[in-house]
């Protein structure tokens, strides 16, 4: 803002305002395109202040308090950690049960998203009706879901155990009815539903988007199948296998429904994953101090994993053109 | 990858593109032999359950389980909609009445916010926008309990107003990103020549952007509707009697207790299942050509 190349006047209409200057423009013009600006995110504005940065302050200060719904919130410093880390029994081992289920259902359903997917693009005949088949479960609610398959793995009655026992498996699995087999069969629900969804789509496209030339060239060259799939396909597929197992790790952390629905966490806790934990913890017995503290422990493992994933992502994930 | 490309490319599998014609070798009778079977792994439950839900009672507890009913029981579906204490109805209009609000809510406020993120230059846009995206990232368990304490204050515990007043207010970080990536891709010059000829913004926005963002809309409204008629913890948390339940919870709680007064209800439970899938795969089977196609952009792009 010179007098140099302009009238004095011009200088003077062009002079900043002070709101201009807290909303960063020059010019007249820019600040009242900057105030459209904001008056168009307000809602946005408003939404993270009430739903999401107000609950996040709040939160962070229940989880050192008591606070049952109706009273107001007592401080009582680090306590719930403490007991969290400490005396809560079901603290570690459903911690340890949210792992196994993302250690075992992430690496399945990508991997299975990831056969399908090359099977939907083989050019078989009938194509679009498998990729619907295939998609459909991935809609459906969550509640339904869990609701027919525990009518498909009752023990006694389910068609899965009558299926195994005429093909001469005299013993089937009891499945959700039975300690020993009820998270696996949780995790098969979900893998079911999942496999089969958006992931599969991400990685059609992707599949359909790798340029035939490469597929060519490496042709020529005299490269197997295999050869192709590994030195052509994976690297220019891995920036999306790496979005979805960061997805698959947030899902799966706060896998819930399913659970809930068919086993209410049992038998014997036997599905009481992380996020029943602090349901139980906040919705049931009201101990929202005592909830919060179990929900940021999880958010922090989140974002730890986040950040852990990103950081290694660089070694093995190929962007195209840097 | 631009969205041109993207939105045609999923959904449309070119057969025998190329020319070369896949002749039908032992290799690919192996393929269609995994596919047929990948097929009744995911398709199966979704049989048994139709099937199921028109059988009687006692058929429903023959051992070994019959795949077909005798003779199909038609009238499940009329007693699974006409029961009393199950209100399979009016836990349709529940959810009725909260996904369309929630979903006109969503396109709304996301589409505005993301014309604001897309065209207009001012201070902390840039940061807002970053926290957009990290909101994405945390999960609703930490925020669920001090917004449970907010409505309970504000007096909204067992009414519907905690499952659509929220989508007002933005619409949420992934519904503002994909409203935002596809207002970069329209041309600036559009918004110019209005400004030239004398429109507001509202109105450039109103009246020149959104009817080129139908195609995208209809993605985003199609993908709340399916999140929201099948979202369970929130209906779980707000909503504690009968008459106030949505589909999903009501068929939890159908689940939880199939037999009243000694009468199995199995059957109609299986039949209620089949309802509550219903407005799903219709609006899938209308819209999926959107559907898809924003699935796929936003995953790319992601």
């Amino acid at each position: 803002m010179t007098v140099a190349d302009g009238s004095i006047e011009q200088t003077i209409n062009n002079r900043p305002t002070l709101l201009a200057r807290v909303v960063g423009t020059k010019t007249q013009y820019q600040m009242s395109r900057a105030l459209w600006g904001y008056l168009f995110a307000l809602p946005w504005i408003l939404g993270l202040i009430v739903f999401w940065g107000g609950p996040i302050l709040a939160s962070l200060y229940y989880s050192f308090t008591e606070y049952g719904v109706t009273g107001s919130p007592t401080f009582t410093g680090l306590a719930n950690f403490t007991r969290a880390f400490t005396s809560d029994d079901l603290f570690w081992s459903s911690l340890g049960r949210t792992f196994t289920f993302a250690i075992v259902f992430v690496p399945v359903a990508i991997s299975g998203a990831l056969v399908l997917a090359i099977l939907l693009n083989q050019k078989l005949k009938g194509t679009n009706i498998y990729r619907t088949i295939f998609f459909v479960p991935h809609l459906l609610p969550a509640v339904a879901i869990a609701v027919v398959w525990s009518f498909l793995l009752a023990p006694k009655l389910g068609p899965v155990n009558d299926f195994l026992r005429n093909i001469g498996i005299d013993n089937p699995p009891a499945w959700l009815s039975s300690r020993d087999s009820a998270l696996w069969s949780v995790i098969m629900i979900n893998v079911w539903a999942a496999m089969g969804g958006n992931t599969m789509l991400i990685f059609l496209a992707g599949l359909q988007g790798v340029p035939r030339e490469l597929y060519e060239a490496s042709e020529i060259d005299g490269a197997s199948g295999w050869t192709k799939f590994r030195h052509v396909t994976l690297p220019l597929i891995s920036p999306t296998i790496f979005f979805n197992v960061v997805l698959g790790i947030i899902t799966s952390l706060k896998v819930f429904t399913t659970a809930f629905v068919t086993t209410q966490g049992g038998p014997s806790y036997a599905t009481w994953f992380f996020a029943l934990h602090i349901y139980n913890e906040a919705f049931k017995y009201f101990r929202l101090g005592y909830g919060s503290a179990l929900a940021w422990v999880l958010a922090i493992i989140l974002i730890i994993f986040t950040f852990i994933q990103i950081s290694y992502s660089r070694r093995w994930v190929h962007y195209e053109g840097g | 990858m631009t969205i041109q490309t993207s939105a045609e490319t999923p959904y449309t599998v070119q057969q025998h593109k190329g020319g070369r014609k896949p002749r039908l070798t032992r290799n690919r009778l192996l393929l269609y032999a995994v596919v047929l079977l990948l097929c009744t792994l995911f398709g199966f439950p979704l049989f048994w359950t139709l099937m199921s839900s028109f059988k009687t009672p006692a058929e429903m507890f023959a051992f070994p389980p019959p795949l077909f009913p005798d003779v199909p029981q038609w009238e499940n579906y009329v007693r699974a909609v006409t029961m009393d204490r199950v209100q399979t109805v009016r836990w349709f209009a529940n959810s009725a009445f909260v996904v369309s609000l929630a979903t006109l809510g969503t396109v709304i406020s996301a589409s505005l916010v993301a014309y604001s993120f897309a065209r207009f230059e001012y201070r902390g846009r840039d940061t807002l926008f970053f926290i957009t995206l990290a909101t994405m990232m945390l999960p609703a368990q930490v925020t669920l309990i001090p917004q449970f304490v907010l409505f309970f204050k504000l007096g909204w515990i067992n009414t519907l107003k905690p499952l659509w007043v929220p989508f007002w207010f933005g619409g949420g970080g992934f519904a503002i990103f994909l409203m935002r990536q596809f207002f970069l891709s329209l041309p600036k010059e559009l918004d110019e020549a209005a400004l030239i000829d004398g429109a507001n913004y509202f109105r450039i926005f109103w009246s020149i952007l959104l009817p080129l963002c139908k195609p995208i809309l209809a993605t985003l409204a199609i993908i709340t509707v399916i999140a929201t008629w099948g979202d369970f913890l929130g209906p779980l948390i707000y909503l504690n009697s009968p008459a106030k339940f949505t589909i999903s919870i009501g068929l939890h709680f159908f689940n939880g207790a199939p037999e009243v007064g000694g009468e199995p209800m199995q059957h109609l439970l299986m039949a209620v299942c089949i309802l509550s899938m219903l407005p799903v795969i219709i609006i899938f089977f209308l819209g999926q050509r959107f559907f898809v196609q924003g699935i796929v952009m936003s995953g790319i792009k992601g």
